[in-house]
């Protein structure tokens, strides 16, 4: 075990978590009453790998703990165990708790053992629950047993083996012949068989190349246990062996063939029984290296966490792979014509150009592409949340999910899915009513959760719809009123109204639950969807239902850009921020004692930012509001006007970061580079109008 | 036995003054010599105009594009306080890189008059600065060295590329 195994743990991981999602999937779209062997074939075989790995890497805790669920699963897929609710119940529970701990073994925290006890032993029962009716049910087994055993005990002192063998379905795929092998048991002894058919389905259902069969085999003679290995060795994994002495059984009790004592080779006993080997040898290991391997594990350990991969489609590659071979065509023609050029070869180059430029923009949106994932992985998690509160909440509830394919940028993706959460808990629990009252109000009882995704323009719409009882505009103006937040004759639009439930410690929900109604998540929502540079917005109708719509640029990375210019210099301002650009006139330009200057915008006072004083510009230009230009920006709420020179032209721009090598500058968010190379600041709208307030 | 210790011994010796060898790029500003660790210099390019950043000291030029990077430029003569040359197109600028503790590279470019030489410096000779008190800051100087009877002044290029620290005191 020289290798270092920590290079494995991410992937390792990163398997698990995917493992563990389509078992969750998987569990949830288990219709009970008519069960797919796919469906647990898929779960069975994603426990099945998350077993093996962690057995691999030692952590014993998780394989043991995959262990039982998968025996369960393995019964499930076998036909021996009916599929009820609550054995996929303590299977969810489960997956959970494998999550955990997983993750704990990811930030090299301790398991928290209670919970894994806790659903250890809740799988346990379920399975020896099944074990008291597999044991009514090998009854019928017991009379060809008993068989043997008189047989047996008419020989009394006969010499050789009894044989219990019992094939898995699949044994004749593997190319092995039962016939063959018995063959070579006549060879050895006097060979005598009994087959058992009360496996063997209806001719209809049954498939020509599975094996049913099972069979009782004794064998008499003088024969070492090891000639009988020999045969069987072929098959041991993929049957249920038994090997029993004809002799021993005579010496001691005859009832030696019951169930219990027979030494059962199955496939998953000769797993457990090496892994712990395994495990010691491997923990002996790390022991002996402990001092230096834990600072390793320390270090790789935060890489770890840092570090973030991301799987792509092998068609995105492709295309990108495609689009560099068109980009290097392009550019070998390029010096074609530029080694020996004369000016009858203008339009060539000219071509040539304009093809290189469409080849990068290509190459540009491909690579962009690259980061972008379907927002499915936020979506995926929410059948699972809906299931588990609608019956918490004993409410009746169809999710429906539209645009999973929807493509958004994978840090978006990621910090998008808390708020999503909060919204859809906050849908569930404020939103649908009780099934009664759904009744009551003239809906069907089940109501409806819809999250859709669609792009629009250069932003991704998602929207949080449900049929429920919509926003009350009363309840929220009074709750507010009551709160202090506005005066009791305000007058407020629609808009400004749902507005309120944005504010922090604004609830209108009667009683505080576990799920929601405490009144701090919508700000704190709101505040994530800003700080991703999108705003979110509700349209409700009392009785109908509400929509929250999330709008969201489509990637973090690339930003619709307004340059600006102030004095000699460039600056970049996000496009989502400008209101508006305008020319002011003396008039609309007041003093506030003094000094500040606003300026009038309709029913609006403005406060003006020059830029040039706040940038510390050095300019001979504009100085005078009326002759340069005004932009109103809006930033987190906050407006005012910006004083520049001259608006050049709008671009997409992309960002870069100024702290990588440099620092965080007051007023500005980072930078990009311009056509011509030359580097242009991003301004950081909310900082400066902070700035300005200085 | 004692002839091959002696023997190990003697090699060793020779390993340990190769290994206190140490390679500095020099370069001057006004009348002096600065030397920078070789393994911190990424290049050496002519000077080329930057983006202003506001609100920052003025040693702190502004910004470039490095090939994709955002890289900020700094005034090394501003910033030891030796007074302001116009730039030429002969003017230097030195790219340093180091790694920080966080395992990311940190790139700064430093203008200078002229870059002179590579020096090979023993490490055993490097003397410590002088301390001239609080009339004279030498806390970019890691130590002197002296090549063919000049000094040279070694400087630290960690704390050099430390910009947070430096600038509550400078704020202008």
């Amino acid at each position: 075990m020289s290798i270092d195994m920590e290079q494995f743990h991410q992937v390792f991981f990163e398997e698990s978590f995917e493992g563990l999602d389509i078992m969750e999937s998987g569990l949830l779209n288990l219709d009970l009453g008519d069960v797919d062997d796919e469906d647990i074939n898929t779960i069975f075989r994603a426990a099945h790998s998350i077993k093996g790995g962690s057995g691999t890497f030692g952590f014993t805790a998780v394989s043991d703990f995959t262990h039982v669920m998968e025996t369960l699963l393995d019964e499930m897929r076998d036909g021996r165990r009916l599929v009820a609710q609550q054995v996929v119940d303590v299977l969810l529970g489960s997956v959970d708790c494998l999550k955990e701990m997983l993750i704990a073994i990811q930030d090299g925290n301790d398991i928290d053992n209670s919970s894994v006890t806790e659903y250890q032993k809740a799988l346990e029962i379920e399975l020896n629950g099944n074990k008291e009716d597999a044991g009514a049910e090998s009854v019928n087994n017991k009379s060809a047993e008993e068989y043997v055993e008189q047989t047996s005990v008419k020989n009394e002192n006969e010499q050789g083996w009894n044989i219990t063998f019992r094939p898995h379905n699949h044994l004749l795929k593997t190319g092995n012949d039962p016939v063959r092998m018995f063959r070579e048991l006549a060879e050895l002894g006097v060979l005598k068989s009994t087959v058992d058919f009360k496996d063997v389905p209806d001719f209809f259902d049954l498939d020509p190349e599975e094996s049913h069969l099972s069979w009782k085999l004794k064998v008499v003679g003088d024969i070492p246990e090891i000639e009988i290995n020999e045969i069987f060795d072929w098959v041991e994994g993929d049957s249920d062996l038994a090997i029993l002495p004809l002799i021993e059984k005579n010496i001691e009790t005859p009832i030696k063939t019951s169930p219990q004592v027979q030494k059962t080779i199955t496939p998953q006993q000769t797993e457990t029984n090496n892994k712990p080997e395994e495990e010691n040898s491997f923990k002996a290991e790390t022991e002996i290296k402990s001092d230096t391997k834990k600072k390793s594990k320390k270090r790789a350990k935060e890489t770890a966490n840092t570090s973030s991969s991301i799987r792509v489609d092998t068609g995105k590659i492709d295309t990108l792979i495609n689009m560099v071979g068109e980009l290097v065509i392009t550019q070998s023609m390029l010096s074609l014509v530029g080694e020996s050029f004369e000016l009858s070869k203008l339009d060539q180059l000219k071509n040539g150009l304009s093809q290189l430029e469409r080849h990068t923009r290509e190459l540009q949106e491909s690579v962009m592409n690259i980061r972008m994932l379907p927002i499915s992985f936020v979506f995926s998690r929410f059948p699972r949340l809906v299931h588990d509160l609608s019956t918490k909440l004993e409410k009746k509830i169809e999710l429906v999910l539209v645009g999973e394919n929807t493509e958004v940028d994978k840090t978006v993706v990621e910090l998008l899915s808390d708020p999503l959460v909060h919204l859809v808990r906050n849908s569930l629990d404020h939103g649908i009513e009780m099934p009664a009252d759904r009744s009551a109000a003239g809906k069907p009882e089940t109501g409806t959760i819809t999250l859709e995704a669609y792009h629009r323009g250069g932003n991704i719409v998602i929207e949080v719809r449900d049929d429920g009882k919509g926003l009350n505009k009363d309840i929220l103006k009074a709750k507010a009123v009551e709160k202090g937040l506005i005066d009791e004759d305000a007058v407020l639009t629609d808009k400004q109204i749902y507005e309120l439930i944005f504010m922090a410690g604004f609830s209108t929900a009667e009683k505080v639950t576990d799920v929601s109604g405490r009144g701090v998540g919508m700000d704190v929502v709101r505040r994530n969807i800003q700080s991703l540079g999108g705003n979110i917005e509700i349209t409700s109708e009392l009785g109908q239902g509400s929509t929250i719509a999330i709008h969201l640029p489509l990637t973090l990375a690339i930003l619709d850009g307004q340059s600006i210019a102030v004095g000699d210099e460039r600056f970049i301002i996000p496009l989502g921020a400008i209101v508006e650009s305008i020319n002011i006139s003396e008039e609309m330009i007041n003093r506030v004692v003094g000094k500040g200057e606003t300026f009038r915008l309709r029913d609006e006072y403005l406060p003006v930012v020059r830029m040039h004083d706040i940038f510390d510009v050095k300019t001979v230009k504009a100085t005078k509001l009326t002759e340069g230009l005004v932009v109103v920006v809006d930033g987190h709420g906050m407006r005012c006007g910006l004083f520049i020179d001259d608006l050049l032209g709008q671009q997409q721009v992309v960002i870069k970061s100024l702290e990588a090598n440099y620092r965080k500058v007051d007023g500005v968010s980072g930078a990009t580079i311009l056509g011509d190379g030359s580097v242009a600041l991003i301004l950081d709208i909310p900082g400066l109008v902070r700035l300005s307030n200085q | 036995m004692a002839e091959e210790a002696k023997q190990i011994d003697i090699d060793e010796a020779e390993d340990k003054k190769i290994e206190n060898l140490v390679q500095f790029l020099s370069f001057t500003l006004g009348d002096e010599e600065y030397g920078v660790d070789i393994l911190c210099v990424q290049e050496i390019r002519s000077w080329e105009p930057v983006s202003r950043i506001p609100n920052v000291p003025s040693y702190e030029k502004g910004v470039v594009n490095l090939r994709g990077a955002i890289v900020p430029i700094i005034d090394l003569r501003e910033r030891f306080g030796i007074g302001h040359l116009e730039y030429t197109t002969l003017t230097v600028v030195v790219v340093l890189q180091i790694r920080t503790e966080s395992e990311q590279s940190r790139v700064m470019g430093v203008v200078v008059d002229s870059v002179s030489d590579v020096i090979d410096v023993d490490k055993k000779t490097i003397q410590s600065a002088p301390n001239f008190g609080a009339k004279v800051s030498t806390e970019f100087i890691n130590g002197l060295a002296s090549v063919n009877e000049r000094m040279v002044m070694l400087l630290d290029v960690e704390k050099l590329l430390k910009l947070d620290d430096l600038n509550d005191e400078d704020k202008r």
